[in-house]
């Protein structure tokens, strides 16, 4: 509190907020804006909000990016096939990363900082370029399936790439580390002596597990798996590289009804919605990491 | 007790596996003559030709001295302003505009990349409109872009930094009558320095890693090395990119390698510091 005089600490706070109500907040509201013009053949292209008749200002909303929006079922099905894959992915990121996750927390206090940094690693490479080694193991003639046309496991290439499979591991693949951080830190605060005690009363460790550690590492679970799903959700990179051309995620919808369609109104439709969808994950994850980081002191 | 510690354990090293054999397979590769990527050619292999045709690829090192000059200032940028929200959020207590800033530094960091990517190039034009700056989409506004959000990661690792040092040696210069600045400079900073060094990194990280936001804001001519490898990769796997990952690991796991052995020595001499500082209290 008094740490800096109040003309010193406006302005500590205050350059931060500023920079990000003008490059944060205030670009939401101008993608919501346009969600409700219509496209046009100008610079820029799509409709003013506000237009003069006569002297006088009239607001001039559209609704018709939202109508197209319900009228292609490319959109619907798209949303739906995201928050198919990015809940699946979750799921598999949960049931790989906890495991490992507690076995760091579990591991001697002197070999876990350097299994940390393995886990951490990879995400220091690019991620552009992790996706792109999938390439090479998931193809028609990759190391996957030439190692098991070897061991004569199968007589024909397997179709890999291309697949829901292949994104689902890219996914994995590259959020795996935003999982178990979380579910680390968690895990390495419990106290092991209610698991001890329990082991003492008879409790068979499963259902110590059970009854002990899975709900103390609730909040570790949450926080991982949302770190995980909400960027998955509008992920481009993965399913663009790795995908299937039938079918896209919302993401690159997005990303194509802006570069290759040029229709801003309805790309800045796509993104509100995908906004509504996640807006309560988002807040959800804020308060979390809220209360983690706060809970510190 | 023992079954479920091999469990988890077994679980770990084949994690591990997973996520260290593209990398590997990557780096093998990058030696390989074939040009058919994933094929090994024994006969003429190991070769250094793909590292030849990287370095003598005009496009690739225009993009990434490009990648390099932004990511360097966007690093900086983000530390500076991250260290400043980090401060106000672990240090003053209730002030308003507390939770937008609270908000504002924890969403982007989930926030898809096409909805900032977009927004932010939306903002660029309508600013342009507005103000006439800035003309144009390019090296400028991919800098803004991506201090945005850098910044909120940096700001994080600060944050959690200062939540986990108490401020009673900061009140004591406070009442020794050292103005604010110098509390700031002479205690605050060298306590949070390690979490700067890291936020710097991972800014830095970041900015030269990123494609999705970056295409929304990027211009003729402004192609970042992402840009570029992924104009490459999307229709394809093409070996000189192998070399190109090689090199990247390469400098990676020497950067954080070299910055761990400094974080020891630096926590290891703080220790000592403080026990130093107990013995001469007795």
């Amino acid at each position: 509190m008094r740490l800096t005089q109040p003309a010193g600490r406006r302005l500590v706070a205050g350059v931060p907020i500023l920079w990000l109500l003008v490059l944060f907040l205030i670009p939401f509201l101008i993608v919501f804006r346009i969600s409700f013009s219509e496209v046009r053949l100008a610079i820029p292209p799509y409709t003013p909000l506000i237009t003069w008749h006569h002297g006088t200002p009239s607001l001039d909303l559209h609704g018709s990016a939202y109508a197209f929006l319900f009228t292609d079922s490319l959109y619907v099905s798209s949303y739906l096939y995201s928050l198919k894959v990015a809940a699946v992915s979750t799921l598999f990121c949960l049931l790989i990363g906890y495991p490992m996750a507690y076995a760091i927390a579990r591991a001697a206090p002197s070999s876990r900082a350097l299994l940390l940094m393995l886990i951490v690693l990879p995400f220091w490479t690019s991620f552009l370029l992790r996706v792109y080694a999938w390439i090479g193991l998931l193809k028609n003639n990759g190391v996957i399936n030439n190692v098991l046309l070897y061991l004569g496991v199968i007589h024909h290439p397997l179709a890999l790439l291309q697949t829901d499979f292949a994104v689902y591991i890219g996914i994995v693949y590259s959020y795996l580390p935003f999982m178990i951080l979380p579910l680390y830190a968690n895990l390495e605060k419990h106290d092991t002596a209610l698991l001890e005690a329990a082991a003492d009363l008879g409790a068979r460790p499963l259902r110590a597990f059970l009854s002990i550690t899975l709900p103390q590492s609730l909040p570790g679970i949450i926080a991982g798996s949302l770190l995980v799903f909400i960027p998955a959700v509008g992920e481009y990179v993965i399913p663009t590289l790795l995908g299937r051309t039938d079918q896209l995620m919302i993401g690159r919808v997005l990303s194509d009804e802006f570069f290759e369609n040029r229709d801003w109104p309805v790309a800045s439709a796509v993104a509100i919605l995908i906004l509504l969808l996640l807006v309560v994950p988002i807040m959800w994850f804020q308060r979390l990491e809220r209360q983690e980081l706060e809970g510190a002191k | 007790m023992k079954s479920r510690g091999l469990f988890s354990r077994t679980a770990l090293v084949l994690g591990l596996i997973f996520l260290y054999v593209p990398i590997l397979s990557m780096i093998v590769f990058s030696f390989n003559n074939s040009r058919l990527v994933t094929v090994w050619d024994a006969a003429h292999s190991p070769t250094l030709k793909w590292y030849v045709a990287l370095f003598s690829n005009e496009q690739i090192l225009r993009a990434a001295w490009l990648s390099m000059r932004i990511a360097l200032i966007s690093a900086s940028g983000a530390v500076v302003l991250g260290t400043l929200a980090g401060m106000a959020l672990a240090r003053f207590g209730a002030f308003r505009g507390r939770m937008l800033l609270a908000g504002m530094t924890t969403a982007p960091i989930v926030m898809p990349e096409v909805i900032t990517g977009l927004s932010l190039l939306l903002l660029f034009v309508a600013m342009a409109q507005l103000i006439g700056w800035p003309r144009g989409v390019g090296a400028v506004t991919i800098t803004l872009a991506h201090i945005t959000f850098c910044m909120a990661y940096v700001t994080v690792v600060v944050q959690s930094r200062l939540a986990g040092f108490d401020q009673s040696l900061e009140e004591a210069a406070m009442d020794l009558g050292a103005r604010p600045l110098g509390v700031f400079l002479r205690i605050t900073l060298p306590l949070i320095l390690p979490a700067i060094a890291s936020g710097w990194l991972l800014a830095f990280t970041l900015s030269w890693d990123d494609l999705v936001i970056t295409q929304f804001v990027a211009g003729p001519g402004s192609s970042t090395l992402p840009m570029v490898i992924f104009s490459k990769v999307r229709f394809g796997v093409t070996p000189d990119v192998n070399a190109l990952a090689t090199i990247m690991v390469l400098l990676v796991a020497t950067g954080i390698a070299l910055s761990t052995v400094w974080m020891r020595r630096a926590q290891r001499r703080r220790e000592r510091d403080l026990q130093l500082a107990a013995a001469t209290n007795l």
